[in-house]
């Protein structure tokens, strides 16, 4: 017969305390505040905000909702850099607020600003109409009429490789921070952008599509991709490694005969 | 007001070469140099017209051009004119999709492999270039 | 026309004048710089029939890439219909009346009339 036999009470050791958590330092907080519908001026708001190493400057701006100021327009969802919703002008670069912690900006002034080269809707929040409007534009969507739905058909076989030619660029989360960093979306409102052209190519390279020659037609306009001069902006602030830069020139790539 | 809201940076965040890394640097000098050479050329072409008026014009033209500044004005032209090749080869090359990296599995912390250290070096190669020929030129151009 | 056409004639320009201007600047540098200049020693470059024509070759290649990318510059800094057609119509004009204008020393120059 087995015994069982009931430990002792443990005694809780109490002598060394967990180390404390470090005292969080105070940051200013400069917040861009404009109302296009009441017709105002931008203006920026300070506020004093507490951070720790891990902070967030999206973290920051919530703060400043929930203990100051209620009233910051600010757009974001999901805090984990996959929703592309609260991209914003950091210190003068787009990055995108939950993404950005405070401690690797090594400043104790932090400003934030809409995004530039789109409209402003009201203080951080910016219009998103045009991206998404070129991003209708280049097609997103497999067309091949042997569609895999069709009954009787067989499935598309993709290997590894042919993966890889366009699996980057689909992790395009639509932040539009490539488009504000374009040095020609700075000033042209016709271009149709990073955002836009690196999906065009990420369409075109998949081996089940078929609609390569309508996409090179919609892009080899005026405001097409010969204004990309590879300046590498977008690429540079894009927080998911999408690297439109590459797939522009890729796209182009085919323009020149240098690609089939 | 439509425009203020359209939040575009406009041409002074255009020509604004920080931020964002040498390749941004590379096309503001790239465009730089190319209005500046597109300046000379012009100015060149009026310039060598002079010689249709005669020996007297083509000389007072030359005393114009023959001069420290005009010699300075020639050393700058030599650099964009460099620099200019050497850049706008390395863009015609990659905008052509070579040498600006294979697509595949992004890592973090996502580093871009268009903006690869062969396309940087171009740059410098590009820049150091430019220098060198500004001082063999201003060496031709001063030693005379 | 296509703008990826504009485009293979911006870069096909621009690595045939690279080429020229090359030549043209080592011919330069065949003499002592300041000889080089001199009055009789330039007409007599114009007199050397293949080196006028490599000029003439040079201005049309220069001044087609000089303003397409003139072009390109001024079409993203502005848009509109008007303002685009302008931009194409009035960098076209321009490139004529450069070329219309150094084709006219090197003829001119060439054949003595100076």
């Amino acid at each position: 017969m087995a015994t069982v036999t009931v430990p002792e009470e443990k005694k809780i050791d109490e002598s060394p305390a967990a180390p404390a958590e470090p005292k969080p330092t105070t940051i200013t907080l400069r917040i861009s505040r404009v109302n296009p519908s009441e017709n105002a001026e931008a203006k920026f708001e300070e506020f004093k905000v507490p951070v720790q190493k891990w902070t967030t400057v999206l973290e920051t701006i919530l703060h400043v909702k929930e203990k100051l100021d209620h009233s910051v327009a600010v757009r974001y969802s999901c805090r984990q850099a996959s929703c592309g919703s609260c991209g914003m002008k950091i210190n003068g670069k787009p990055r995108l607020a939950c993404y950005t912690k405070i401690s690797e900006l090594e400043s104790n002034v932090v400003t934030v600003e809409p995004m530039n080269n789109f409209q402003i809707i009201r203080d951080l929040a910016v219009n998103f109409e045009q991206l998404f409007s070129t991003h209708k534009k280049m097609k997103p969507f497999i067309i091949n009429e042997e569609s895999e739905v069709q009954p009787g058909t067989k499935e598309f076989i993709q290997t590894p490789q042919d993966l890889e030619k366009f699996l980057q660029f689909s992790y395009c989360i639509k932040c539009g921070l490539c488009n504000s960093a374009c040095p020609t979306m700075a000033t042209d409102k016709s271009f149709v952008g990073p955002q836009g052209l690196a999906q065009a190519y990420r369409y075109t390279a998949d081996n089940r599509d078929k609609g390569k020659e309508d996409r090179l037609k919609i892009v080899d306009q005026s405001h097409g991709i010969w204004r990309c001069h590879f300046a590498g902006s977008c690429s540079n602030v894009c927080p998911k490694g999408v690297d439109p830069a590459m797939a522009i020139q890729l796209l182009r790539g085919y323009l020149l005969g240098f690609r089939k | 007001m439509a425009e203020r809201l359209s939040n575009r940076e406009g041409i002074r965040g255009m020509i604004n070469p920080t931020r964002y890394g040498i390749l941004r640097v590379a096309y503001w000098l790239q465009r730089l140099s190319g209005l500046g050479l597109l300046a000379y050329l012009i100015g060149h072409i009026y310039e060598t017209s002079t010689i249709l008026n005669g020996k007297t014009a083509w000389a007072n033209m030359l005393s114009l051009t023959e001069t420290p500044g005009g010699h300075i004005v020639l050393v700058i032209v030599i650099g964009m004119c460099v620099f200019h090749t050497g850049n706008g080869i390395r863009v015609m090359i990659s905008e052509g999709g070579k040498g600006v990296g294979k697509p595949g599995q992004p890592e973090y912390p996502y580093r871009a492999s268009s903006l690869n250290s062969k396309q940087r070096l171009c740059i410098w190669v590009s820049i150091a270039l430019a220098a060198l020929a500004m001082m063999y030129g201003a060496g031709v151009l001063f030693g005379n | 026309m296509r703008e990826s056409i504009i485009m293979k004639i911006h870069y096909g320009t621009a690595l045939a004048a690279v080429a020229l201007v090359a030549v043209h600047i080592l011919m330069r540098m065949s003499q002592k710089f300041s000889d080089s200049l001199s009055y009789q020693n330039v007409l007599a470059n114009y007199h050397f029939l293949p080196y006028a024509l490599m000029l003439e070759v040079i201005l049309v290649l220069l001044s087609v890439h000089g303003f397409n990318g003139l072009r390109v510059i001024l079409l993203e800094l502005k848009q509109g219909a008007t303002y685009e057609k302008a931009i194409n119509y009035g960098s076209l004009a321009a490139m004529a009346v450069l070329i219309a204008y150094g084709s006219r020393t090197i003829l001119m120059a060439g054949m003595g009339t100076s």
